[in-house]
């Protein structure tokens, strides 16, 4: 019988099945962070239970530490206990843990794959629904909740029912100025945010082989936007060499075996998937969102839509409820909307390349006066490899603030934060109502057109400014 | 956990459709080390201004609502991130009981981890639902019965039968998972042979 690679990474983890399908998955790779671990951690000491392998479990600290200046420690009282609790927590019950002024230290799903602890093949699991950018690998990595935290650490086990196969196909090339962050946005206006529910995605297709690994990484991160928990992709050469040598990737005559065994992670030829859709390349342009709903995308020559035009009441409700929020007009260009911050960071594009991008359009060029902007690399390797390579200067001297690694204005647990009615162009993943802040508001961008933005003033078309 | 066995009472209804975890508990409250204390801050920023005083429109500030152990929602109701802070402050307000046509993924399995059932109908029958809630009438949930009963009418609805028996019992699957200690040790032992790479041996 033919199998997904879906199917053949469950198959391989399972542990037991009861009649029912519910089933008892084997974890391979536990990631964990202050937010949602302490009261799993609390309800293992309650009952008596130890952590089951903590060798497989590695932890850090990213959503509520400070970005500034870290030598005084952490101001905010509350954040201060939750991240001194994950450091006792992973004393008590020997976890490896990347402290906060460790220079490893960064964005659980930034550091996973950078120390090589992420490999393909593996169930992955963590307290955090963006748990999916570990899919790039080819691993089934998914986000789950605190009880299950807690059921992991137990057990190195997790109670599942198997999923549907939904395969989304992308093929040609890139156009000059879209990035992957375009695809995916373009993706979920595609299927929906609920267009996922129930499946787990593979994404393949010759423009997807085509993408470096962390173009990969920030298409899989937003699976959970399109409401699917996992999004894979078969892992090939690009893979392997990007793994070769991390910290924690096999080392010696285990290279050698798991490269092996990695070489046959693919979906069969005639497997089947409940579900499949096809993007062609050349038909994707920059991507911005308009609403408060990742799905609610537009390129960046369209314009806001219309309720009016639409005929589902459902829809029109949402429609008009996203544009007073939003402070938007109904038709207003994509291009005339202003913005006041812009914000370069997250788990979705916090890393070198992401970066990279940003600074290539920023070269030589300043911000606009009005606009307050900040890069927060993904990891302190991020920010390091950044600074060797001179990258730092040029978003300092363009007029953006560069700070330390950590989740910051993506979900602004820590200070950073938008204040009511301010609007960002951000290259993070979620748009929601508040999320960056009480009546923020988000416009989810790919880094280049972050960078654009705060050199115009509002939103705008990366390709303006590339040579 | 507690068990859901069944329930009564005057359901409060949220037309809003793809209600994220973001807008059930804002991420100011995730910084508590507790599972309790979240009730208050449930939907906080649709249930109170600025200055922190409550909306008035807002229907869980009403009364009957502010008791209702039945929320009937839009669908896709708890997309976004995995917190089970939003199953813990749903079931802190004292709301043991959801009904909606979809959820997303994590929210879903999150609520059956504390007791709370969320059941899923389809849109029709919420909208007939719904009329109990703006009339102030009582429907009663009974899980083990698989239906929902208003007025003179009856709704069944699907769950899967280990969730069921869960929430029923009011079973620790920790507790359950950790009875299979000897086949995840077989499992382990394999693995090690297999793939030593994954244990770094």
């Amino acid at each position: 019988m033919p199998y997904t690679l879906y199917d053949k990474i469950w198959n391989e983890h399972l542990v037991y099945q009861q009649e029912d399908g519910t089933s008892l998955l084997f974890v391979d790779r536990h990631l964990i962070h202050e937010v949602t671990s302490p009261q799993a951690f609390e309800g293992l000491r309650n009952s008596n239970r130890n952590v089951r392998q903590p060798s497989l479990t590695l932890a850090v600290a990213d959503h509520n530490v400070p970005t500034t200046d870290r030598s005084k420690g952490i101001d905010d009282k509350e954040s201060k206990i939750q991240v001194d609790t994950l450091e006792a927590n992973c004393k008590q019950f020997g976890i490896k843990l990347f402290g906060m002024n460790d220079k490893r230290q960064g964005i659980v799903h930034i550091i996973g794959p950078e120390q090589g602890f992420t490999q393909p093949g593996t169930v992955i699991v963590c307290g955090d629904s963006h748990t999916a950018t570990h899919g790039a690998f080819g691993s089934l990595a998914f986000g789950i909740g605190t009880s299950e935290v807690e059921h992991v650490l137990a057990t190195q086990t997790l109670v599942q029912k198997k999923a549907k196969n939904f395969r989304i196909n992308v093929n040609g090339k890139l156009p000059l100025g879209v990035t992957s962050k375009d695809v995916i946005l373009q993706i979920i206006g595609k299927i929906g945010t609920a267009g996922g529910t129930g499946c787990v995605i593979e994404y393949s297709g010759s423009l997807i082989s085509s993408l470096s690994v962390e173009q990969r990484m920030t298409i899989c991160n937003m699976t959970i936007e399109g409401g699917a928990r996992a999004g894979l992709i078969e892992p090939d050469k690009k893979i392997f060499d990007y793994l070769k040598d991390k910290p924690m990737s096999p080392k010696k005559e285990n290279w050698e075996k798991a490269l092996n065994n990695w070489k046959n992670l693919k979906s069969d030829r005639d497997a089947k998937f409940d579900k499949e859709i096809s993007l062609e390349g050349k038909e994707i342009l920059p991507m911005v969102t308009w609403g408060t709903s990742p799905q609610d995308v537009i390129t960046i020559e369209g314009k806001v839509p219309n309720p009016n035009n639409e005929k589902d009441t459902d829809r029109k409700n949402s429609i008009e409820r996203s544009l007073k929020y939003m402070g938007l007009k109904p038709d207003t260009a994509a291009k005339d909307i202003k913005i006041d911050k812009v914000f370069i960071g997250s788990c979705t594009n916090g890393r070198i390349e992401d970066l990279r991008e940003a600074a290539k359009i920023l070269k030589n060029k300043t911000k606009a006066s009005h606009v307050e902007a900040m890069v927060v690399p993904g990891s302190g390797l991020v920010k390091q490899q950044a600074e060797q390579e001179g990258l730092d200067k040029i978003f300092i001297s363009s007029g953006f603030e560069w700070r330390e690694p950590g989740c910051s204005m993506c979900l602004a647990m820590n200070a950073d934060k938008l204040k009511p009615e301010e609007r960002c162009a951000s290259t993070s993943n979620r748009n929601f109502e508040g999320r960056q802040g009480r009546g923020g508001r988000t416009h989810l961008v790919s880094p280049g057109m972050a960078a654009a933005a705060a050199i115009s003033g509002n939103l705008d078309d990366v390709r303006k400014y590339q040579n | 956990m507690k068990k859901f066995i069944s329930i009564k009472g005057i359901p409060a209804y949220l037309s809003i459709v793809n209600i994220d975890t973001d807008m059930i508990i804002p991420k100011q409250f995730l910084k508590t080390i507790k599972r309790t204390g979240l009730g208050k801050n449930l939907f906080f920023e649709l249930r109170y201004d600025d200055k922190g005083n409550k909306i008035e429109d807002f229907i869980l500030n009403q009364k009957p609502y502010d008791n209702s152990k039945i929320l009937i929602t839009g669908k896709n109701f708890g997309c976004g991130s995995s917190r089970e802070h939003a199953p813990w402050a749903l079931l802190d307000f004292g709301i043991t009981c959801v009904i909606s046509s979809s959820y997303a993924d994590i929210f879903y399995n999150n609520c059956f981890k504390n007791g709370i059932l969320p059941i899923i109908l389809e849109e029709e029958k919420i909208k007939e639902l719904s009329e109990y809630s703006h009339r102030k009438e009582e429907i009663s949930v009974d899980l083990n019965e698989q239906k929902i009963v208003y007025g003179n009418n009856e709704a069944k609805f699907d769950i899967d039968p280990f969730k069921k028996k869960c929430l029923l019992e009011g079973l620790d699957d920790i507790a359950l998972s950790l009875e299979k200690s000897d086949k995840i040790t077989s499992f382990e032992k394999n693995l090690k042979n297999n793939k030593p790479w994954i244990f770094n041996d």
